[in-house]
């Protein structure tokens, strides 16, 4: 008898493919996930510091927003730069988007977006003092487009006629264009004592009500929509959608995949373009290599997190943003260095990556009564 | 589902536990919940974090600062050369309530001058910086040290170790040239080897030198190549203006001396070490924390000094030459008295000739235009019209064998 028991012993607990899940019960594991993420880095940085878990997440809010009582009295700097970053980095979100919904693997957004501010650098520095302002900013705007149109065009074009790897050309031209950088700062800087290009006065954006990064974000959320409405209700969304889900059936309904290809790759990097330009023309007045600070890579992750919805897009932006700032705010209290804010925002990304896993799958316990025949 | 729920809830205890456990702890300093309201506050933006050697000299300074002047320190680590920089000031300034923002990179500079206008009641304080003299901004000020004097002392450790190598016919005196790896063939490096050669030059008179760059601030492997091809080439002593620990490995390796920079590498390299000299920053902390809290004015330009304690030599390595302390104890008092002048054209001549006459470009401007003249009673006045060095002449004995000007 006990023999029997054994041998149709069932193991403590097996994976079952969920057939489908409906959207708030996905949702909810997702929201669950971050909070058990953000709970394991408080524990972590208690750990790591001594603070207690309030104070943990008191000095991220203040190092993200600034203290509460500044927030009553209106003063909002803190707020605009939290908006900034967000910002920037759905910027390069949503210029990865339509390429990944086609199934394109645009892992060069960083180097679109690098060139796309080389270009509007360029302007600044070279016909800067020749033309108008507003006639300045124009060109900026169409050069920074076309610049990331292009690097993003090249790959595309490789793909669709050659069938190269777009994920490793993507990376490659993500060095192009940092070497580009490099060497236009040194072209203008040789003999000047450093590698710094000063802040240019012509061809910055226009500061709308004082502040400064106010058209940064208002250009952003224009994008957003814009990337919204054209992947959900445009022909050319449609076609992207069909593209990635099967080229085959792509061809068969009469649709031009490689022209799809190119012309998708074309728009992304011509909003990486955007992204630059709103960094160099809009914001830092300059240009390095390091202008857009890793984030073209951070938004694939942010992409693929917000489900290619722009909207959840940026919610997972200003996780992300939050996360960075306020764990370089926790790091810099305790004297922590900076792999800190790496781990931190690292734990949580791997939780809301990992609880895909149990969006698609769930998890059965044995059960003793169905278990074996008793 | 409810057992894997109690679990959850189980661990989320146990971690509260742990998590509540630690408070009690927080009295050591810093934290900000237990400090009294009406301490100064002074905060500093430093490019990298205490990982980078540049930074670590810098953060450790003010740490050490802060505490004997009995302020706040408040940082902010890894902010690059942008508008980010601007940023991190405006969140010291407004949450922080920082009285004094300090920033340690070069490429801070005009975010830093920016943020200067806009909150004109703060001062803000920048290290090898070279705009605040034309800036025009009252509460922007910049800083250095005169390490010219701290190498040329190093130097003269390394003469002294040369000389005893030709003394006891290891080399001849033709045979004597050394080697410098720079990171960049500007100023800040030429003002630094020069006053090391002219060190060794003191000392051993037929003395030469050769140069590479190496186009970084920190690239270990180039270093240590440009360090090799420095010693494959007749370089019977080594020094570097660079901040791995590329050269002083490589001359280790091949038993070759080495003045370090930035602090000591006698640990890593105990046969070959020398001497090295660095800048310490606290004098100039203590300096700028003390006339805030008088309601004085900081200068433009501060130079730190010997005498002020900003310019330091680390202990010697073991293989330095006999007598050596004994010399280099007259020079560095020689130095701080005035009667050894570093960069005297008397000392060294350009394409044949003694200079009696020299522009250097000391403002910042577009056109990089030479606009001061710097000699002055036959003596090329570095570091006195601003903080950030400027001696840029390229002097006999000393061969460039590359240049190098960006990455």
């Amino acid at each position: 008898m006990a023999d029997t028991v054994k041998k149709n012993r069932e193991p403590l607990m097996h994976i079952v493919k969920r057939d489908d899940i409906t959207g708030w019960k996905a949702w909810a594991i997702r929201i669950g996930a971050i909070l058990l993420g953000l709970l394991l880095t408080g524990v972590i940085s208690g750990l790591l510091t001594g603070a207690s878990f309030g104070e943990v997440y008191s000095i991220m809010f203040k190092g993200v927003f600034g203290k509460f009582s500044m927030i009553f009295q209106g003063k909002t700097t803190m707020l605009w730069r939290f908006l900034q970053q967000t910002a920037i980095l759905l910027c390069l979100a949503l210029a990865v988007t339509p390429a990944f919904k086609m199934r394109f693997w645009n892992c060069g957004a960083e180097g679109q977006a690098l060139m796309g501010g080389l270009a509007a650098m360029i302007c600044m520095i070279e016909i800067g003092d020749k033309v108008p302002n507003g006639v300045l900013i124009l060109i900026i705007l169409a050069s920074s487009l076309l610049a990331g149109a292009i690097w993003g065009l090249i790959p595309a074009i490789f793909h669709a006629l050659y069938k190269t790897n777009e994920t490793l050309f993507t990376l490659m031209m993500n060095y192009v264009a940092t070497q580009l950088v490099a060497y236009y700062v040194v072209l203008t800087t040789a003999g000047a004592g450093s590698n710094i290009i000063k802040p240019v006065e012509h061809g910055n954006l226009p500061i709308l009500l004082g502040e400064k990064y106010l058209l940064n974000v208002l250009v952003v959320t224009f994008l957003m929509v814009a990337v919204f409405i054209y992947l959900k209700y445009s022909k050319h969304g449609y076609e992207i959608a069909v593209v990635g889900e099967s080229q085959n059936t792509a061809r068969y309904v009469g649709i031009n995949v490689k022209k799809v290809i190119i012309r998708t790759m074309m728009i992304s990097g011509a909003i990486c373009g955007i992204a630059g330009m709103l960094m160099v023309a809009g914001t830092d007045h300059s240009i390095n290599t390091n202008t857009m600070g890793g984030q073209g890579f951070t938004a694939i992750m942010i992409s693929w997190m917000g489900q290619f919805n722009p909207f959840i897009m940026a919610a997972m932006s200003g996780l992300v943003t939050f996360l960075k700032t306020g764990a370089a705010k926790v790091a810099d209290t305790f004297f922590l260095n900076s792999s800190y804010a790496d781990i931190v925002s690292g734990i949580v990304i791997l939780f809301l990556v990992g609880c895909e896993f149990f969006i698609k799958f769930s998890v059965k316990f044995r059960h003793g009564k169905k278990g074996g025949k008793v | 589902m409810k057992k894997l729920f109690a679990l959850l809830l189980a661990a989320l205890m146990v971690f509260g536990m742990v998590a509540c456990g630690q408070t009690g702890d927080n009295t050591d300093g810093t934290g900000e919940a237990n400090k009294p309201a009406e301490q100064m506050k002074v905060g500093f933006i430093f490019q990298h974090d205490e990982q980078s050697t540049y930074d670590k000299n810098f953060i450790d300074a003010a740490v050490e600062a802060c505490k004997k002047m009995n302020v706040q320190m408040v940082q902010k680590t890894q902010i690059p050369e942008s508008q980010k920089c601007y940023d991190a000031a405006v969140e010291l300034i407004e949450t922080e309530g920082c009285e004094i923002i300090f920033a340690d990179s070069f490429g801070h500079e005009s975010f830093l001058i920016e943020a200067a206008k806009k909150y004109p009641d703060v001062q803000f304080c920048h290290a090898t910086g070279t705009q605040a003299h034309t800036a025009g901004v009252k509460n922007f000020h910049n800083a250095f040290a005169s390490i010219y004097q701290g190498r040329y002392a190093a130097g003269v450790v390394a003469g002294l170790k040369l000389k005893e190598m030709i003394d006891s016919g290891k080399i001849t005196a033709a045979q004597a040239k050394m080697g410098y790896v720079g990171a960049f063939t500007f100023a800040e490096v030429m003002s630094g080897y020069t006053s090391f050669y002219l060190g060794a030059k003191s000392i051993v008179p037929e003395v030469t030198m050769d140069v590479k760059f190496t186009g970084s601030w920190y690239d270990e492997t180039k270093e240590k190549q440009a360090a090799q091809a420095l010693i494959d080439g007749g370089c019977v002593l080594i020094s570097q203006h660079a901040d791995s620990m590329g050269a002083p490995t490589a001359c280790e390796t091949a038993k070759i001396p080495n003045v370090s920079y930035n602090g000591s590498t006698a640990a890593a390299c105990p046969e070959t070490f020398l001497i090295s000299s660095r800048i310490n920053w606290a004098p100039y902390f203590e300096y700028m924390i003390t006339q805030v809290k008088n309601g004085k004015e900081i200068d433009t330009d501060w130079t730190g000094t010997i005498e002020t304690g900003s310019v330091v030599l680390t202990e010697m390595g073991k293989n330095v030459a006999a007598g050596t302390q004994e010399k280099l104890d007259e020079v560095l008092k020689g130095l701080k008295d005035g009667s050894i002048n570093v960069f005297d054209t008397k000392n060294f001549t350009v394409k044949g000739e003694t200079l009696t006459s020299y522009k250097a470009n000391v403002d910042e401007d577009a056109d990089r235009a030479a606009d001061t003249e710097v000699i002055e009673n036959g003596i090329f006045q570095e570091s006195k019209f601003r903080s950030g060095p400027y001696f840029d002449l390229e002097i006999d004995g000393i061969t460039l064998l590359d240049r190098n000007y960006g990455e």
